[in-house]
């Protein structure tokens, strides 16, 4: 895992559920790379289509309510963006998230400091984010070292894994 | 120093963790760990962990539920993974087609969750069974692969909000009614990583139906955990039932609670949360004085398809016929439900009236297997989320509320209120 994020931002604005972001027809697909395709394909057709690998993704509050779908995540995560950052998100998506080896960081009143297409740096462990399109900045409480460790590890998979291989019997 | 909620106490009991703190991580055993078709997408990160083995198969359920029987390909291989996996695994509790219900809803008929556990589930309404007084928790499905790999898994010791509810219920007015109440005063947000815990006069009597109810809907508050205390009716309930031993605890009554909430439900009318949040809640008479229109009606889903709310629906549908151009839709929660139904004469109730009564699944609750609304249209829902596209079309309008209420709006064709009949 980087411990600065630089990459060019998405907007989308608060209580963005996960019927949004990957719509209830769609659940039956498993490939993440088909899921990606369908990302907020109604909240925001041009996102699925132009994001790229490294893109920071910025909401409002309460990102990724309603169900537990990791299809939402595991999506976002497909598309290669570099961090989820949001003024706070729903509990299971933020587990979801980390699982996947995707940082989410929140960051009360985010959503005033950016607009789509600016260019976002975060900084991990110092708990700094900037906008340096606009030349702003601000802090957020950094995650803590069992979630860094999670994401270091590129997610639970791996972090499991090491340990299942290391532990006797 | 102040004593300790019941989240606390259930996750020292998992941890071993010597009075967790809010904030804190702590790893814990799992008492009881349920996968419906989501637990599929368990199986590849399960595999890539290097399990060998479940950690205890007598501890997994399995219970599919949201496209029963299968009603796409995409399922069918989801089921198939499932049923694969079990055999391979040697998981014997597995409820398939034939044996199946919404997956909490078998959780809680068949006593797989007890007082003190802690539970987790693939699906985000793993709360329901909180009302058991355990600490239940929806998960994403690599969690669930560690869970199965490892039996444990890591938390955030959450805050807890103390919801006090006291007051008689009138007639008409249901444990749907009062969960609705609380969600428009802690809104959709309110309770994002905390623990939930009921208590008060009204929440002591509640019959473990209303109780899931409840607990059900704690989702939609963001809760992590939403707890009713146990009591003697959760004990009868699990008599005969419980697959294994309880561990009631109780909050130390000097509990620190980052938020006290009463709630009065004495004289409370019926609610109606409208298009397009669960917590856009308004009393019922208001909506009605706007004659909204409906083009379906569901009874159904883990919030309401339990005997009480369909003998009750049934109790105003009876002798009546759903109005025209509309379509009323009725899914038990359980085979077993299905069951009663069928032994109590209430499956022709419906039928006769005109209504679909279903095979238990999720149903029309969720947008992707039956029920489906076109853009435009309205619904009537026992259900528990109406968030755009949640039921079919991201435009189509969904407006939840009790069972009663959504069986007299069906025969009406528009959002009734049921008090006036019962
Ligand atoms: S009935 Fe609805 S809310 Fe309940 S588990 Fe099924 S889809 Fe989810």
């Amino acid at each position: 895992m980087k411990a600065i994020i630089t990459g060019k931002v998405w907007r989308v604005g608060d209580q963005v559920d996960t019927d949004q972001l990957i719509a209830g027809k769609y659940l039956t697909i498993i490939d993440p790379n088909e899921l990606r395709k369908h990302v907020m394909e109604d909240l925001l057709p041009e996102f699925s289509k132009q994001a790229q690998a490294g893109d920071i993704l910025i909401a409002g509050e309460n990102f990724g309510c309603g169900s537990s779908r990791e299809h939402a995540p595991a999506a976002l995560k497909a598309i290669g963006l570099g961090a989820v950052v949001a003024d706070s998100f729903a509990r299971i998506f933020f587990r979801n998230s980390i699982n996947l080896g995707l940082a989410a960081i929140e960051a009360p009143q985010v959503d005033k400091l950016f607009r789509t297409g600016d260019t976002a740096e975060i900084h991990l462990t110092e708990g700094v984010l900037r906008n340096l399109t606009l030349g702003k900045e601000q802090r957020f409480a950094p995650l803590p070292a069992h979630i860094l460790d999670i994401l270091d590890a590129g997610g639970l998979v791996e972090k499991v894994r090491r340990e299942l291989a290391s532990s006797p019997g | 120093m102040s004593g300790q909620t019941l989240a606390e106490k259930i996750l020292e009991r998992a941890s071993g963790h010597a009075t967790p703190h809010p904030g804190e991580i702590v790893v814990g055993k799992v008492d009881l760990a349920m996968a419906h078709e989501q637990g599929a997408q368990a199986i590849a990160p399960f595999l890539q962990m290097g399990a060998t083995r479940v950690w205890d198969p007598e501890r997994v359920v399995i219970a599919i539920d949201h496209w029963v029987p299968a009603s796409t390909e995409g399922a069918a291989k989801l089921h198939h993974m499932l049923r694969v996996f079990a055999r391979d695994y040697k998981l014997p509790h597995f409820y398939d087609v034939g044996n199946h219900g919404i997956c909490h809803q078998v959780l809680a008929e068949d006593g797989w969750v007890v007082p003190g556990d802690l539970a987790v589930g693939t699906d985000s309404h793993t709360n329901m069974l909180g009302a058991m007084g355990a600490f239940a928790i929806g998960i994403g499905p690599t969690e669930y692969a560690a869970v199965l790999a490892t039996g444990k898994i890591w938390l955030k010791v959450p805050p807890s909000v103390r919801i006090s509810i006291d007051g008689q219920l009138g007639k008409g007015v249901y444990a749907k009614d009062v969960v609705l109440k609380v969600l428009s005063e802690i809104r959709t947000d309110g309770a994002r990583y905390k623990a939930i815990e009921f208590h008060g006069t009204t929440s002591a009597r509640l019959s473990m139906s209303e109780r899931f109810t409840i607990s059900n809907m704690t989702t939609e508050m963001g809760a992590k955990a939403g707890m009713f205390l146990p009591d003697g009716t959760t004990l009868e309930y699990l008599k005969g039932i419980a697959k294994h031993t309880s561990h009631p605890l109780e909050p130390d009554s000097d509990a620190h609670y980052e938020r006290e909430l009463h709630i009065d439900v004495e004289g409370m009318e019926p609610q109606v949360a409208c298009p397009h949040s669960p917590d856009n809640v308004r009393p019922i008479s208001d909506v009605v004085k706007e004659h909204v229109k409906i083009d379906q009606a569901f009874l159904g889903s883990c919030t309401n398809a339990r005997m009480d709310d369909i003998r009750e629906a049934a109790r105003v549908f009876k002798g009546n016929r759903v109005a025209p151009g509309v379509r009323f839709i009725v899914s038990p929660a359980s085979t077993k439900i299905y069951a009663k139904c069928l032994e109590e004469g209430l499956i022709e109730v419906f039928t006769e009236g005109g209504a679909v009564f279903t095979n238990s699944s999720c149903s029309a609750c969720f947008g992707g297997n039956m029920g489906i609304l076109a853009p435009e249209e309205v619904c009537a829902s026992s259900s528990n989320r109406n968030f755009p596209g949640r039921m079919g079309a991201s435009k189509a309008r969904v407006y939840l509320m009790s069972p009663a209420a959504v069986a007299l709006s069906a025969i009406r064709g528009e959002i009734s209120d049921p008090r006036e009949v019962l």
